[in-house]
């Protein structure tokens, strides 16, 4: 019998235009992982909703058909009755816990259930340990960063061990090295407690390797459901937008079968002989980032390898150090630290120099202190130790776009010129919150740009959450352009494949410090968590981080290895420094 | 970086016998400091029991929270209470200013008696107040909910989402405070009242998503389920024992006083507040069975 079964669900929100789920028939199996894909709007999330029973329930609207969540009808039983079968976990986690502490918000379900004290204590231990929030027991929920948050709220959903979990974007929050170990963890309840696991994801390449199988959503329907070799063949042909970087990796370089992941890629490129295991292990590795803070450092490339018959390295290296332009810094921190009165110090000695038309990626784990930073560059905070000199205007915009919005009207929030270099001025009398997820970003950028005086420097807090690909291809592209118009760009992110599309530059953070600062395929293209599937599946040969860039590379080596190249190995080898520096 | 919106009086586990002690103690210990100063209105005895709110805040590791409240509350409430009573009562001999005839208020005479009968007020509910944010400070609210939802689900379940709300929509609006100040017009300088009430009225308007996006969570964990929350295990510790023995002995003392008449004070038609050996007893008396709890410092933990 299948533990999540939908037979020809139609639902409508209350007031909504059209449908959020047209016709939505499936079913899955006790222990199995199911990864749902799909553009923004596309329905994942009232997918869920309708799973766990809040559809219709609670959000109201028209509802047609059937849903049985371990056998019980969403119709007839409440969202509480079916929650002691499956777990849910939804993407916002600040609504997602309820309780003061850690430990309570963790036994609140079990308390609910009426599970004996034991019996609570024992699953609050086992689980806290098993998500590895063991040290969190003790803490009060409000004092928690978003990342412990989210791991408290899947431990919330789990305490109560149940033979269902469905999750809304579980990783948004999340660093890389966090989200992959997330996607383990489900993985492991999955297989060692035979935990099915519906898994809503935009960023694909994190949980493919781990699902049996992939849904994929669009305009409120079920348009492909395979596994994810066939999820990646479908997607290649009808939804490029849904690739996986390593698929696209594929594609472009005419390979097949597209790999789900890292080790099926490498495996696949070490069978076609495409794969140097031995140079290449190390060879991003070998990068000459800077360590450690300071001035920024002349970002020279040492050669990173890049193959049989390579002499040279491809990544493009700076004249002279960085920052040495003319203009002189549009932002400098010199000797910065934020210390908590009461706790921590948030930044330890940052020194920084930033100049016009760099595109700079801020990168490091939850709290390594990035959003500080950007908060200290755009004057919301002031060091309580050393300088922060900026030039001319910074427009800096924070993680949540629609907190920029307190008026009833688009054209109340920004200038319609603003609106209009934004493509927004159709939406104008539209109230702010009733448009999508990407006009949103788009007018949040409107109103932080729409000063008098164009910035000179624009600075991104993780612009991407909750983006779709396509969404995060064009605000890269954006930023792209501002910094060739010499703007300084600096942006916040986890995610390392939208970071390969814009920056030239990576500034790594950890615990307050600059580790590492220099070109992006320098410090991104060794690394194991931050760098792109492209780096991962290379080893970070050739510095080449960006699809395209891994994709010639891929292709360059078949010529060689074939021997019938219409470029010498040198040459195409060329054309990836001129996609990388391009792709800049 | 502490959470955004944090509110700064709120729950926060300490190394202190208070914190130690579970949240329904606490709040009994709170309540019974609150009733002291309900019942009396001797000047004294209310500054004894504002101190032993403040030594008890101190003791837990509160008095800054506490502090806090006092310098944001005291001044207001004295200035509201005493001129609202100056104006209001036609009562009290000692007339220090004469102010004419105020139309619908009449003849205006301000009376010494009066205002230090609006200070005595103010005082109490001083004392009230901070017993209050003691309570908030100091009393887990987990344990206190649980307990409430055995006596009445409803109550609980409106408790706990108003209580989780409060962290939430004071993040929201710390939140869309701080991207206020990352408008072109609004860098380096304070937001304006009207700024500060666009804030406000774009929270409210969230207020209710939150509330339905809390309650989503509260019912898919089970809390309307019928079935009745386990107990928790542990025994009373000795904290419990102490502070519960220190509430009820400062209900007593403040029941007996009451009812005896010791602490005597009578603000019309002359100030009355006769300083008995007794009324002076007790204000020794009360911060003594108030803070002796604290003396016990062993085994506490964070």
């Amino acid at each position: 019998m299948s533990i999540l079964t939908f037979e020809r669900v139609s639902y409508s929100y209350p007031g909504a235009a059209a449908p959020a789920l047209r016709d939505v028939s499936l079913s899955v199996d006790p222990g199995e992982f199911c990864v749902v894909a799909g553009l923004s709007g596309s329905g994942k999330s009232t997918l869920l909703r309708a799973a766990c029973g809040l559809v219709p329930h609670f959000h109201g609207g028209s509802f047609g058909g059937t849903v049985l969540t371990a056998g019980l009808d969403t119709r007839v039983h409440s969202p509480a009755e079916i929650g002691a079968h499956a777990g849910t976990l939804l993407s916002d986690p600040e609504t997602q816990v309820v309780m003061a502490s850690v430990r309570a918000e963790i036994s609140f379900a079990l308390e609910n259930r009426g599970l004996a004290a034991a019996a609570v204590a024992r699953s609050v231990e086992e689980t806290a340990l098993a998500l590895g929030i063991a040290d969190l027991l003790d803490r009060s929920t409000d004092e928690l960063s978003g990342g412990e948050l989210q791991r408290v709220a899947l431990a919330g959903a789990l305490a109560a061990g149940p033979e269902l979990v469905l999750l809304d974007e579980p990783t948004s929050q999340l660093d890389p090295v966090a989200g992959d170990e997330l996607i383990w963890q489900l993985r492991r309840l999955n297989q060692e407690c035979d935990t099915a696991v519906v898994l809503v994801e935009q960023r694909l390449e994190r949980c493919l390797g781990a699902a049996d199988r992939v849904l994929a959503m669009s305009g409120g329907e079920v348009v492909c459901d395979r596994d994810p070799g066939g999820f990646l063949e479908w997607a290649a042909e009808h939804q490029p937008a849904l690739q996986t970087p390593g698929a696209r990796v594929f594609a472009d370089a005419g390979l097949r079968p597209l790999p789900s992941g890292v080790k099926q890629a490498r495996a696949l490129l070490r069978r076609e002989g495409l794969l140097h295991d031995a140079q290449e292990l190390g060879a991003g590795q070998a990068g000459p980032a800077r360590a450690g803070s300071g001035e920024a450092g002349s970002g020279e490339a040492g050669p990173g390898e890049a193959g049989p018959g390579v002499r040279r390295a491809p990544v493009r290296r700076r004249k002279g150090p960085r920052g040495s332009g003319e203009a002189g810094p549009v932002l400098q921190m010199r000797g910065v630290w934020h210390e908590l009165r009461d706790g921590p110090a948030i930044l330890r000695g940052v020194d920084l120099r930033l100049d016009g038309g760099e595109a700079v990626v801020l990168m490091g784990r939850n709290g390594a202190g990035k959003s500080t930073l950007l908060r200290h560059a755009g004057g919301l905070m002031s060091p309580t130790r050393g300088r922060v000199q900026l030039h001319g205007e910074l427009a800096l915009l924070l993680q949540n776009p629609g907190d920029l919005f307190v008026h009833e009207r688009v054209r109340d929030e920004a200038s319609l010129d603003a609106l209009r270099e934004l493509g927004l001025e159709a939406l104008a009398d539209r109230h702010p919150r009733d448009i999508s997820g990407g006009q949103r970003q788009r007018l949040a950028l409107a109103v932080v740009l729409g000063g008098e005086r164009a910035p000179g420097a624009i600075a991104l807090d993780e612009p991407t959450r909750g983006m779709d690909r396509e969404a995060k291809r064009r605000l890269a592209t954006w930023l792209s352009a501002r910094a060739r118009e010499g703007a300084l760009v600096l942006v916040a992110t986890h995610d390392c494949e939208f970071a390969v599309e814009f920056a030239t530059r990576a500034v790594l953070l950890a615990r307050g410090r600059v580790i590492a600062d220099g070109h992006v395929g320098e410090v991104l293209g060794g690394g194991r968590y931050f760098t792109t599937e492209s780096a991962r599946i290379l080893g970070g040969a050739a510095g080449a981080v960006r699809v395209e860039e891994a994709a010639a590379l891929l292709r360059a080596r078949r010529e060689e290895a074939s021997g019938v190249g219409s470029l010498p190995a040198t040459g195409r080898l060329a054309e990836i420094d001129d996609l990388a520096g391009a792709g800049r | 970086m502490s959470a955004p919106g944090r509110p700064r009086i709120a729950y926060r586990r300490r190394a202190s016998p208070l914190h130690a002690t579970r949240g329904t103690v606490v709040g009994a210990y709170c309540a019974a400091i609150s009733v002291a100063a309900l019942m009396t209105e001797h000047p004294l005895l209310l500054g004894s029991l504002l101190a032993t709110v403040l030594c008890a805040g101190a003791a837990a590791g509160d008095g800054p929270q506490l502090l806090r409240a006092l310098r944001r509350s005291a001044i207001p409430l004295f200035a509201l209470s005493v001129a609202v009573n100056l104006l209001v009562s036609r009562q009290g001999l000692t007339v220090f200013a004469r102010l004419g005839d105020w139309g619908a208020l009449g003849q205006v005479n301000l009376t010494l008696e009066a205002l230090v009968c609006g200070a005595v007020f103010a005082l109490r509910l001083l004392v009230v107040g901070l017993a209050c944010v003691l309570a908030v400070c100091a009393a887990d609210p987990d344990q206190l909910l649980g307990s409430f939802r055995r006596l009445s689900p409803r109550v609980a379940l409106s408790a706990t989402l108003a209580l989780r709300l409060v962290p939430v929509l004071a993040a929201d609006a710390s939140r869309l405070a701080e991207a206020q100040r990352c408008r072109p017009g609004a860098r380096g300088r304070s937001p304006g009242a009207r700024e500060r009430l666009a804030v406000l009225r774009a929270t409210v308007a969230g207020a209710l998503e939150r509330s339905l996006d809390v309650a989503a969570v509260l019912e898919m964990r089970g809390y309307p389920s019928p079935r009745r929350a386990a107990r928790k295990l542990g025994a009373r510790s000795r904290h419990d024992l102490a502070f519960a023995a220190s509430a009820g002995g400062i209900a007593l003392a403040a029941l007996a006083c009451a009812l005896d008449g010791v602490a005597r004070f009578h603000a019309y038609p002359l100030v009355s507040a006769p300083l008995d050996p007794a009324v002076v007893a007790l204000a020794l008396a009360l911060p003594a069975i108030a803070l002796a709890p604290f003396l016990d410092r062993a085994g506490i933990e964070p």
